[in-house]
């Protein structure tokens, strides 16, 4: 597999503030990667590094197999969407676009060329000659994908893009993403905070954390078998449920809980103070709870009705512990409920290093 | 048939009185001070187009009896500043010729400088910005005496282009802070949706920056012509006088010892010497309060 993008022992430091601490990563061609992470973990940092906005302190970073540490932004075979828009206010729509082919002396006629296909791709044929003044935010954003997409480039740099957008028309816009990245094949790297975004979007995560990647994976695999509490506490909503106990012989107890391991796929050896997580959708409510590899009785605290489905809190072990349960369940505040988990759909964590077991 | 609903108790807008406690103290104090400021202008209009007869008999605040632009023409074309009696036309025309230059110059250097201490971070860029905003702090006076030597090591003592440079000098400090704190403001993301394009340091300040910085350009074009033409010092410092600014030519009309005293003159001479500020802030005083409420707010 030829990698698109590489960077390789990244270091950034603003005066003694290390962003980047000798980040690794290779993305392959074509693929859609996600850099998730809450702010300040130096996401979106990594991707100015990347698309040449700001001087590395270290390290190398490739784009087609071509070292461009030291190149210039423009050099660089990149495309470049940012979350304000940032489109020139005094052109048209067709000037912010034809832009950056004007600056690499692309001829007229290929420019105009250029500038009807992205527009038709993105269907904006209509708003060549307004202002950007005159566009609402989803316009804005589809002319600032379309000022990337007429460059002809490479990769695809998109900084929380989405973000500036209500929710209904940003849900649609990432559709529309996603069909793009699904036409033009093109490798994309987009940063954001928002998981619902990283998960559907991407081909693989990684997870950042105070400059470091914390998980690169596939959403499948973040989702099901995070590497460690963090990721295991950033992604889903709400929160992986974690219960505080010890692993003896085999099983995991905490309290009166002991929850026999069987089914637990242990990535490493593990004795001693441990937390399992287990995601409120994999807890079994009801009848079917009995048949679990544990089975407790718990008294709904607060129940969250979503339409969809419906959140329930309860407490095991005086920790908070959430349960998500169909929408058409009648479940009132108050109420007793058998619940049931698998260790096969928990995830271990170590206490002391924090990372799955 | 009727549509109107009525209420009971209070409905729609309050009422407002207009003899209020509130609007006699405001728009009082605000007419007292308006009055305050104009009647001094008032009084210079009025004088100026009296005869020396009519001021003699003291009334300074009674309109004209007899209107005379004979004061206009003579303060213009006539009145004795020194050896020559051509009147203010010479100091303004030199004037022109030593503002429009410096205003050029001053405001083009300093945008630049300001762009790239917003934009471009170069190595020493504090450095640099700390101690040209000192230099705003220091007073002019320290600085006449070593500035004439270097105009004369230069040979341009006491030559139009020798002024042009020490305005130009002079206006930088505050320029340049005022148009870096401008281009500061604007969105980080448009420099580097531009970089990424591919436009160069003066391909995105004449094709991004520029075009988004008119009212900023406007504040530093009112602040230069305003300082510029009513300089004084440096007028009588560096020039000579066959080319003193219209500044240095009045005091030399108004403070002449020979002969009468005409008022009459005097207050004509200065309002047409205040005249070039007035018109530029009566045309773009608008464009004057948002660029500095767009330049001054944030840095």
């Amino acid at each position: 597999m030829t990698s698109s993008v590489e960077i390789k022992n990244l270091n950034l430091s603003f005066g003694a503030v290390e962003v980047l601490k000798n980040l690794n990563l290779s993305i392959a061609e074509g693929e859609f990667l996600v850099l998730l992470g809450s702010s300040g973990c130096g996401k979106s940092t990594l991707l100015n590094c990347i698309a040449g906005l700001l001087d590395i302190t270290a390290g190398q970073i490739f784009i087609k197999g071509q070292n461009v540490t030291w190149a210039e932004p423009s050099e660089r075979g990149i495309g470049m969407v940012f979350q304000s828009y940032a489109l020139y206010p005094q052109m048209t729509v067709e000037g912010n676009m034809s832009f950056g082919l004007k600056n690499a002396k692309v001829p007229k006629a290929e420019i105009k060329e250029r500038v009807a296909h992205a527009a038709d791709v993105l269907q904006i044929e209509p708003l060549l000659d307004r202002k950007p003044s005159a566009l609402s935010g989803g316009q804005r954003q589809r002319v600032a994908i379309g000022r990337a997409l007429v460059r002809d480039v490479d990769v695809f740099l998109f900084d929380e893009p989405l973000s500036n957008l209500d929710a209904k028309l940003r849900a649609d816009l990432r559709v529309e993403l996603k069909q793009l990245h699904a036409r033009l094949q093109n490798t994309m790297i987009y940063v954001t905070h928002d998981q619902v975004e990283a998960m559907t979007l991407a081909d693989r995560i990684a997870i950042m954390k105070d400059g470091l990647i914390q998980q690169l994976a596939s959403p499948a695999e973040i989702y099901s078998r995070p590497a460690n509490l963090y990721v295991a506490d950033f992604i889903g909503s709400p929160a992986m449920n974690l219960l505080d106990g010890q692993i003896n012989n085999g099983n995991f107890e905490a309290g009166e809980i002991s929850i026999p391991l069987g089914g637990y796929e242990f990535s490493r050896e593990a004795r001693g103070g441990a937390l399992l997580g287990i995601r409120p959708e994999h807890v079994i409510v009801g009848g079917n709870a009995d048949t679990a590899d544990i089975s407790l009785d718990v008294t709904a605290e607060v129940v969250e009705a979503l339409g969809s489905d419906t959140l329930v809190l309860t407490s095991v072990n005086a920790t908070r512990f959430w349960l998500r349960i169909s929408g058409q369940s009648q479940v009132a505040t108050g109420d007793a409920l058998r619940i049931g988990f698998n260790a096969s759909d928990a995830s271990l964590f170590d206490k002391a290093d924090e990372k799955r077991l | 048939m009727t549509d109107v609903t009525h209420f009971e108790g209070a409905h729609g807008p309050k009422p407002r009185r207009v003899f209020s406690r509130r609007n006699i103290f405001l728009y009082g104090t605000l007419i007292m001070v308006a009055l305050y400021y104009v009647l001094p202008l008032y009084v210079m209009i009025v004088t100026s187009l009296k005869g020396m007869p009519e001021i003699r008999m003291g009334n300074i605040f009674a309109p004209p009896v007899d209107i005379t632009f004979e004061p206009w023409v003579k303060a213009w074309s006539q009145a004795c500043t020194g050896l020559n009696c051509d009147g203010l036309s010479r100091g303004f025309w030199n004037s022109v010729q030593i503002t429009v230059p410096s205003v050029i110059v001053s405001i083009l250097i300093a945008s630049v400088n300001g762009y790239a201490l917003a934009n471009w971070r170069f190595k020493g860029a504090d450095v640099f910005f700390t101690i040209l905003i000192f230099g705003a702090f220091i007073p002019y006076q320290i600085m006449l005496y070593p500035m004439v030597i270097l105009l004369r090591e230069m040979g341009i003592y006491g030559t139009l282009w020798g002024l042009v440079m020490v305005h130009s000098i002079f206006g930088m400090p505050i320029l340049t802070l005022l148009f870096r704190n401008y281009f500061t403001s604007l969105p980080e993301e448009l420099f580097k949706a531009a970089r990424v394009d591919g436009a160069g340091f003066w391909g995105i300040y004449f094709q991004i920056m520029l075009p988004m910085s008119l009212p900023i350009f406007v504040v530093a074009m009112i602040l230069q012509v305003t300082g510029i033409w009513n300089d004084f010092l440096f007028g009588v410092v560096y020039t000579k006088p066959d080319i003193y600014p219209m500044t240095v030519q009045l005091n030399n009309i108004v403070n002449s010892v020979q002969g009468v005293k005409e008022y009459n003159v005097n207050m004509a001479a200065t309002i047409l010497t205040g005249l070039v500020p007035l018109v530029i802030y009566f045309v773009s005083g608008r464009l004057f309060v948002r660029g500095i409420a767009a330049g001054a707010v944030k840095g």
